[in-house]
C-alpha cells in the first residue's frame, strides 16, 4: 500500500491520466470508455455514410472511385455494427446494471478492462486497410464467400483479426454481464425483480456467447481458405460458397437481436418513469424477450430465400420468421399500455423511447413483408431491404441509446442536459431518420438494387430526398455531441432522482453517481422500494414479494 | 447484509467452456452441411456411396438427362458433352462421354466437381464410372474423351422426367 501510494505522488499528471483510464477496473470508468468510443466510431462511419449519400445524390459516378463506394459500404456496416451500436450497450450495461442490481462493481473487474482494450486495436486494425495497397475490405460487411475469399483484398486478412478481437471482446464482455448479474445481485432482488433493462441484457450476453463464436470460426474459415489451402466455401475443393451464408447468417440472425434486446430494455426503463405508471405486463416482457431469442437461432434461412432453397425449408423459415412478430407484438402492446391513462410527460428521453417504439415497429412490418418468401424474391437485395434494416437499427438501437443518454446523463455527470437543445436534437433526428429512410422503402419496391454506386434515372428523385435527409441526419448528431460535452461541463445541479416518476435503485444514489456505490448491498426495504413492478395487494403473490 | 454465495469463477469457467464449445460448433456445422445436403439430396450433390450399388432391372420408363459442362474461372480447358441430352430407360446402365482440350501451353490437372438439377433426383443417379472420381491430367494442347457410365434408380420419383448433370472442371494447383 505504501508503495503504490508514494508511486502515485510522483506520477506526471499526463502519465497518471493514461495510467487511470488504462489500467482501470471502476465499471463506471470502463463504461465512460465504452460510451465514448461508440461515439468516436459513430461519427466516422457516420462520416462514411455521409460519402456513400453524397454519390448517391444524383445518377452517375461523382465522387467516389466504384472500389472506394464498396469499401464505403462495407466499412460503414461494419463499423456501425460492432464499433457503434454494440459497445454503446456493453457501455450502457457496465455502467447501469452494477448501480441497477445494488452489485460494488461488474464481477471480472480486470477482465472487464481488457475486454474494452481490446476494441481500439480492433478498429484501428480494420480501419487501417483503408490506407493499404488493394484498399479495404470491399465485399459487405456480410462478407460473402467467394467475394472475401478468392477475390478478397490483401487486407481481408486485418479484417479478419480484427473480427476475431472484437469477438472476444464481446465474448468477454457478455461473460462478465452473466456472472454479474446471477452473482452479485443485492439480496432481495430476485431475478423477477430486476429492471427489465438487466433482463435484456442478461438474455443478450447469451445471445453473445451462442453467436459470436460462431462468426469467429466462419471468419476462421476465410482465413484458411485464403491461405491455407482448405475448401471449406470453394467448390473447387468440395466446398460449397452457400455453406457460408448458412454459417454466418446462423451468427448474423442473433446478431439483430443483439443490437435491439437491450434498446428494449431501455424503452421498458424509459415509458413508465415518464408515464409515472408501473410497466404493464413485466413477466410478459420478460417471457417475449425470451422467446425472441429463442427464436432467432432459428429463422436464419429467411436472409437466404433466393439462393434456392427447397420449397419444405422456405415454409419453414418463413412461418418461423413471421413467429417473432407475436413476442414483439406483445412487447409494443405493453409499452402502449404502460401509457395508457398515464401521466405523461415528453421530456427528451420520453421522446425519443417513443420514437424507438413508433419507428422500430415500421421497421418490423417490412420485416414482416421481408419474410413472406415470395415477396422476398422480388425484394431481395433491394433499397427496401436497406430501408428495412435502418429502420429496425437508427431509431431502434441507435435512437434507444440516444434515450438512455438523455435519461441516465444526470445520474452520470450530476447535471441536467439543456432540455430545449434534448428536444430540438430529437425533433431533427426524427425528420432526418425518416426523410433518408422513408424513400428507399419507394425505390426499393420500384427495383433500385442495393450496393450499387450508380443507379438508373428514375430513382434519382428518391435517392435526392434520401441524401437531402441524411445530410441533416448526420450534421444533426454534432448537436448532440455538443449536448452531452455542455451537460459534462456544468448545468443545473441534478437531484438524486432526477426525474419524478423513477423508479429502480440506481436513483437512490447521489448525483453525480460517486466512484464506488453499494460497497456494502442496499438494505432489504430500499430494494423492495425500488422494484419495477408496485408493491402487490395484501394476499395474492405478497408473501412472495416479502420473503 | 451480504451478497448470496459467490460462484464468479465457476460461472465464468462454465460460460467460457460454452464458448469455445460454440466456436467448435461453428466448424461442426460444415460436416453437418455436409450430411445433411447428402441424405436430403439438397444442393444437387451425388453421394458418393452409390458407386458399387448393383443395377436394378430396367424398367420401361425413360426420361431425359441432359448434360452441361463449364471450365471454372481461369481454367484453360474447352469442355463440352458430346451429346447435349439422352433419353434413358431407368436402371439401364448408360455411358456418354465429355470432351476436353487442354489449350494451355503446359499440362494442366483438373478436377471436375458434379452437380445434379433437381436437386431431389440427386440420389438416384448412380454414376459406375466417372473422371470426376479423380483428377485428371491433359498435356499441353491435348484432347480427349472422357466417359461417364451410370444408371438412373428406378425408383426416381414419378414427377421426375428431366435431369440435368452439370460438370465444372477447376484447376488443381500444380505444386
Amino acid at each position: 500500500m505504501h508503495a503504490h501510494a508514494q508511486s502515485e505522488i510522483h506520477r506526471h499528471p499526463l502519465i497518471a491520466f493514461v495510467a487511470r483510464w488504462l489500467l482501470t477496473t471502476n465499471h463506471k470508468e470502463i463504461g465512460t470508455l465504452y460510451l465514448w468510443l461508440s461515439f468516436l466510431l459513430f461519427f466516422i462511419a457516420g462520416g462514411m455514410a455521409m460519402l456513400i449519400r453524397a454519390e448517391l445524390f444524383e445518377p452517375g459516378i461523382q465522387l467516389l472511385h466504384p472500389e472506394f463506394y464498396n469499401q464505403m459500404v462495407t466499412l460503414h456496416g461494419l463499423v456501425m455494427v460492432f464499433g457503434a451500436v454494440m459497445p454503446a450497450f456493453v457501455g450502457l450495461a457496465n455502467w447501469m446494471i452494477p448501480i441497477m442490481i445494488g452489485a460494488p462493481d461488474m464481477a471480472l473487474p480486470r477482465i472487464n478492462n481488457f475486454s474494452f482494450w481490446l476494441l481500439p486495436f480492433a478498429f484501428a486494425m480494420l480501419l487501417s486497410s483503408l490506407f493499404m495497397e488493394g484498399g479495404a475490405p470491399n465485399f459487405g460487411w456480410t462478407f460473402y464467400a467467394p467475394l472475401s475469399t478468392t477475390y478478397g483484398p490483401p487486407s481481408t486478412d486485418y479484417f479478419v483479426f480484427g473480427v476475431h478481437l472484437m469477438g472476444i471482446s464481446s465474448v468477454l464482455g457478455a461473460i462478465n454481464i452473466i456472472v454479474t448479474i446471477l452473482n452479485l445481485r443485492a439480496p432481495g432482488m430476485t431475478l423477477m425483480k430486476m429492471p427489465l433493462f438487466v433482463w435484456t441484457w442478461l438474455i443478450t450476453a447469451f445471445l453473445l456467447i451462442m453467436a459470436m463464436p460462431v462468426l469467429a470460426a466462419a471468419v476462421t474459415m476465410v482465413l484458411t481458405d485464403r491461405h491455407f489451402g482448405t475448401s471449406f466455401f470453394a467448390a473447387a475443393g468440395g466446398g460449397d460458397p452457400v455453406m457460408f451464408q448458412h454459417i454466418f447468417w446462423f451468427f448474423g440472425h442473433p446478431e439483430v437481436y443483439i443490437m435491439i434486446l437491450p434498446g428494449f430494455g431501455i424503452a421498458s426503463q424509459i415509458i413508465p418513469t415518464f408515464a409515472r405508471k408501473p410497466l404493464f405486463g413485466y413477466r410478459s416482457m420478460v417471457y417475449a424477450t425470451a422467446a425472441i431469442a429463442f427464436l432467432s437461432f432459428i429463422v436464419w434461412g429467411h436472409h437466404m430465400f433466393a439462393t434456392g432453397m427447397p420449397l419444405a425449408v422456405e415454409l419453414f423459415f418463413m412461418y418461423a420468421t413471421m413467429a417473432i412478430a407475436i413476442p414483439t407484438g406483445v412487447k409494443v402492446f405493453n409499452w402502449v399500455a404502460t401509457m395508457w391513462q398515464g401521466s405523461l410527460t415528453f421530456e427528451t428521453p420520453m421522446l425519443f423511447a417513443l420514437g424507438f417504439v413508433m419507428m422500430f415497429t415500421i421497421g418490423g412490418f417490412s420485416g414482416l413483408m421481408l419474410a413472406l418468401v415470395p415477396a422476398d424474391f422480388q425484394y431481395q437485395d433491394t433499397f427496401f431491404v436497406v430501408a428495412h434494416f435502418h429502420y429496425v437499427l437508427y431509431p431502434g438501437a441507435i435512437f434507444g441509446t440516444m434515450a438512455a443518454v438523455y435519461y441516465w446523463l444526470p445520474k452520470w455527470t450530476g447535471h441536467r442536459y439543456d432540455e430545449r437543445l434534448g428536444k430540438i436534437h430529437f425533433w431533427l433526428a426524427t425528420i432526418g431518420v425518416n426523410l433518408t429512410f422513408f424513400p428507399m422503402h419507394f425505390s426499393g419496391l420500384a427495383g433500385m438494387p442495393r450496393r450499387v454506386v450508380d443507379y438508373s434515372l428514375q430513382f434519382a428523385d428518391f435517392n435526392r430526398i434520401s441524401s437531402i435527409g441524411a445530410a441533416l441526419l448526420g450534421l444533426t448528431q454534432l448537436l448532440f455531441l455538443y449536448i452531452v460535452i455542455k451537460t459534462i461541463r456544468g448545468g443545473e445541479k441534478a437531484s438524486d432522482r432526477v426525474w419524478e416518476g423513477a423508479r429502480g435503485l440506481e436513483w437512490t444514489i447521489p448525483s453525480p453517481a460517486p466512484h464506488h456505490t453499494f460497497e456494502t448491498p442496499p438494505a432489504l426495504a430500499r430494494v423492495l422500494d425500488a422494484q419495477p413492478t408496485p408493491a402487490e395487494p395484501a394476499g395474492a403473490g405478497a408473501g412472495a414479494t416479502l420473503r | 447484509m451480504k451478497y448470496s454465495p459467490n460462484n464468479s469463477r465457476k460461472h465464468a469457467i462454465v460460460l467460457m467452456i460454452a464458448a469455445a464449445g460454440m466456436f467448435a460448433f461453428g466448424f461442426a456445422l460444415v460436416p453437418l452441411y455436409r450430411t445433411f445436403c447428402e441424405l436430403t439430396g439438397l444442393n444437387g450433390r451425388t453421394v458418393a456411396g452409390a458407386r458399387a450399388a448393383v443395377s436394378a432391372p430396367a424398367t420401361q420408363r425413360e426420361v431425359t438427362i441432359q448434360f452441361l459442362a463449364q471450365a471454372a474461372n481461369g481454367m484453360p480447358w474447352e469442355f463440352r458433352p458430346v451429346e447435349k441430352e439422352l433419353r434413358v430407360r431407368l436402371g439401364a446402365i448408360n455411358t456418354t462421354r465429355f470432351y476436353v482440350r487442354n489449350r494451355a501451353g503446359t499440362a494442366v490437372t483438373g478436377q471436375a466437381v458434379p452437380s445434379v438439377a433437381p436437386g431431389r433426383a440427386a440420389p438416384y443417379l448412380n454414376k459406375l464410372e466417372c473422371f470426376c472420381f479423380a483428377n485428371q491430367r491433359v498435356e499441353a494442347g491435348a484432347e480427349t474423351e472422357m466417359p461417364v457410365r451410370f444408371y438412373i434408380a428406378t425408383d426416381l420419383p414419378q414427377q421426375i422426367r428431366t435431369l440435368t448433370l452439370s460438370y465444372t472442371f477447376f484447376q488443381v494447383p500444380s505444386s
